[in-house]
Parts: C-alpha cells; structure tokens; sequence
C-alpha cells in the first residue's frame, strides 16, 4: 500500500530521499534553493522515483522544470496526488 | 622541431594500497596485494577523495581514477591544482578494459527484479566507459580533447600512447593519461574463469612453469605528461620522460595471442625506434606478464625476437604478479612502476616466481629485487601490454 499523502509524510519523504542523494541534512528547509543544495534535474529523476515507490504518484521531468526550492516539489507532490 | 614528453606527476590506486609510492615501495620489497585469489584495493575509501553525492555520480573504476588523478595532479601542479596552462591545450584519456561494470549489473539487477521504472537515471553516466576521463576532466577542468581508450588490457598503453602523441602533434601542452579498472563483479569473474583465463589456483605467478592464469584485479594509475620545454620553463619536477611509443594488431584470434609473438615483438621494435633507441638500450622490460600460459610463452618469445641478444642481460619482471592483472588500468599502473623502478635503479621482482620452464629463460627477477645496471647515467624501460583482441602496445620510458 502507498504511504497516505499529507504534507509531513511527504516532506519527511522529500528530505530523507534528498540526504540519501547527497545534501546535508542541516541545510535542508523548505525554502531552501535546489541550486543552492546543487539539487539537479538527475538529482530530481532520482527523487522521482523515490516518490513513485512511496506514494504511487509519478513526476515528469516536465512536471519539475521550472521547481527551485525543496518546497515546491513538495507541494507539487501533494498537489499531483491530490 | 621534436616536442618531447615528460611525466611531471603519478598517481595510483591499487590492491598495494593508495599511493604510487606505496606501490613501488611494496613491489620492490616483493609485497602482494592478493587475497585470496583477488586483487582488490581493500584500502582504497571513496570517501576520502569523494562527497557523498560525488561518490553515488561514480561507479567505483571512476572513484579510483578520481583519487590517483588528484594525486598525479597535486604532485604536477600543486595541492590547489591550478593549471598551468590554457585548459584548452590540457587533454585527458583515461583507458578501461570495460567500463563502469559494477554499476551495469547493479542496474540490471534491478530492471529483472523491479522493472524498467527502478533502474537509475544515473545508469548511463555511471557505466559509459568514458566516465572517469568526464570525471577527472570536470574536477580539474581539463577542457582539452578528452575521451577513453578501450583496448581490453592493453588500453592503460595505448591511453598513454595516444596522450603523448596529442603533445607532439601539439595538439595540447599537457595531458592528464591513464587507466582505471574495476570489474571484480559477479558477471566478470564468472565469465573470465568459464573461458579459464583465470588462475584456478588464485596464484599469479608469471613466467613460472606452474602459472595457471591471471588474477583479477582492480585500480587505477593516472599519470601528468607535459610537453617538455613547458614544464621546464615553468620549473617543474622532471620525473621521467616518455621516449617512444609503438602498437600493433594480431589480426590472429579474439583472446589468444600470437604463439610466436610477431604481432607483440613489432609493437616493441616500433616503439624503441620511435624513441630513436636500439635494441641494446634497453635496461629493463616491464613485462605484460599476466600469469597464463599462453601470454608469458609468446610474450617472452616477442621479446626475445624484439631485444635479440640483450634480452637475456637485462632483468624482466611482472607487476602482476604483485597486484594481479588490473586489465585496462594495467598499463598505466605498470608505467608508473617502471618509471619508479628506473628512478630508484632497482628491477621489483616476479614474486612467486620459482619453477622455470623450457624456453621461458629470461631473467625475471626471482625472489628479490636486483639493480638496473648501466652506468650512471638515465636508464631505459620499456613497459608492455597486450590486449584480448590482439592489441599490442609498449612504451618506452626513460629516467
């Protein structure tokens, strides 16, 4: 059964699959840049499909063209499964 | 006028340990890196060189050739590594028998087990053989001509071989050359003994009677070669000089050598003539020595045949059988091995060595390592390999 789709599961989601890429916990935040985490559009495949495993909702690379903070692809998430 | 090619910098990951000076420290001293039946580079940590991020954007043959090509880079131009020419006359080759193998089986594990949707976007980037040449380029900004060579075991030479010839042709001032290896995986190991290339014994004892096969390994060597006026008006530590260059085909068989060697023995000649040397300059053969029957009988038929009579003056031994076979990443390895082994005047040893057989009658450097005798001044080496394929490829070194 996919993860139920709430704002705190999938930001616990969000966080935990971008340390397991790479970024360090402490500069996590919703309002930090992807730039500035040197979160890039592989990094966001990745991050994809984590999501897809969790809660069944599949992201595009078109879907996450234009995200820039950890927050948005979170609201995009819910927004999408929604 | 003639560009020349000197080596400023090396650099190497192997099963001895981290560190081109531990290799010829532990070589030299008869020292093997194999356990059982491998060559692995049990010392080597990712981490140390890597982030985590940089580490999970490499497969390991990468990671390896990142870490000897800082330190082959930090020895040439600094710890800072700041270039000392224009980035677009420094080139970067950096040879592999097959790639990021590891990451292939990985991902093919997945797509059978969990569908096309599980296998990794970094999939590609990870296996493509040109990723640790795309690596090292990028940490140092090498934007010179980059690719990789893939020659099966003698693609370590043949990388060299190219780079030096890029600085001749003065189609760049410097370039970052080597090879790097790491495919002791499942698929690998299984196919490699199913064709009995491999030792069953888990012994790699080139040239001896007993020799039963190759042992795997895994590493990478990374060298700096720079054109020669440049990196003396710049003041640069001249480590050695790489003189001559030759490579052939067999056109004979798709794993076995030539029985005779001709193919291998033209390769030798023609890089001894490239260096402007003869058969009697030469005062040390690193040898492909793989430990298989068939290579260490035409190999030491082709250099007998290469040499003529001052094949059996000069001392011949095997990295390998050391550190095993690090197939592609070998030939750079064992150049900065020959390299070390001319600057410190001492021949390693074939460790292992103990039984010859009926022909196999060079010297190849049993028990001890044994000096490099030719007066005072540089001595000569020539550093073969030779690839599945029939690719022949030999340099010729001079320090």
């Amino acid at each position: 059964m996919p993860t139920q789709v709430s704002p705190e599961n999938v930001e616990k989601t969000i966080f935990d699959g971008l340390v397991e890429l790479g970024t360090e916990r402490d500069q996590l935040a919703r309002d930090a840049s992807l730039e500035d985490l040197d979160v890039d559009s592989l990094d966001l495949v990745e991050l994809a499909q984590i999501v897809e495993d969790e809660y069944g909702v599949e992201l595009k690379g078109d879907d996450v063209k234009d995200v820039k903070t950890v927050g948005e692809v979170i609201d995009l998430v819910v927004a999408k499964a929604s | 006028m003639t560009r020349r090619v000197v080596i400023t910098g090396v650099g190497a990951v192997t099963p001895l340990g981290v560190g081109a000076q531990t290799l010829i420290d532990r070589w030299s001293a008869g020292e093997s890196g194999i356990e059982d039946g491998f060559g692995r580079c049990l010392d080597f940590e990712p981490l140390d060189f890597l982030s985590k991020k940089e580490a999970r954007r490499a497969d390991r043959f990468t990671q390896m050739a990142i870490a000897a090509g800082n330190e082959a880079i930090a020895q040439a131009w600094g710890e800072d590594g700041e270039l000392p020419y224009d980035p677009y006359r420094v080139g970067c080759v950096i040879a592999t028998g097959i790639g990021g193998l590891v990451s292939l089986e990985r991902e093919q594990e997945k797509l059978i087990t969990s569908g096309p949707k599980a296998v990794s976007p970094l999939a590609v980037p990870l296996m493509m053989a040109n990723a640790a040449t795309a690596a090292v380029s990028m940490r140092h900004g090498l934007q010179g001509e980059c690719y990789a060579v893939a020659s099966a075991c003698a693609a370590g030479t043949n990388g060299l071989g190219d780079a030096a010839r890029m600085i001749r042709a003065g189609a760049a001032d410097a370039v970052v050359a080597g090879g790097a290896e790491a495919c002791i995986t499942g698929v690998a190991t299984a196919a490699f003994a199913s064709m009995e290339a491999t030792s069953a014994s888990g012994i790699s004892r080139p040239f001896d009677a007993r020799r039963d096969g190759f042992v795997m390994g895994e590493g990478s060597g990374v060298l700096v070669l720079e054109e020669q006026q440049a990196a003396e008006a710049r003041g640069a530590e001249i480590l050695g000089e790489l003189i001559g260059y030759g490579a052939t085909g067999d056109a004979h068989h798709l794993t076995a050598p030539q029985p005779e060697g001709e193919a291998a023995a033209k390769a030798i000649s023609l890089a001894i003539a490239d260096a402007g040397k003869s058969a009697v300059d030469v005062d040390y053969v690193n040898a492909h020595g793989t430990s298989t029957p068939l290579n260490d009988a035409a190999e030491t038929k082709a250099i007998k045949a290469a040499l003529g009579e001052r094949a059996s003056d000069i001392p011949v031994s095997s990295t390998k059988s050391s550190i095993g076979h690090l197939l592609g990443a070998a030939g750079a390895v064992e150049a900065i091995a020959t390299l070390e082994a001319l600057r410190r005047r001492e021949a390693p040893p074939t460790v292992n060595w103990e039984e010859a057989e009926e022909g196999l009658d060079l010297d190849y450097v049993p028990g001890h390592s044994k000096p490099i005798e030719n007066g005072d001044g540089p001595l000569v080496a020539i550093s073969n390999s030779f690839g599945f394929g029939g690719h022949n490829a030999v340099l010729v070194l001079e320090a």
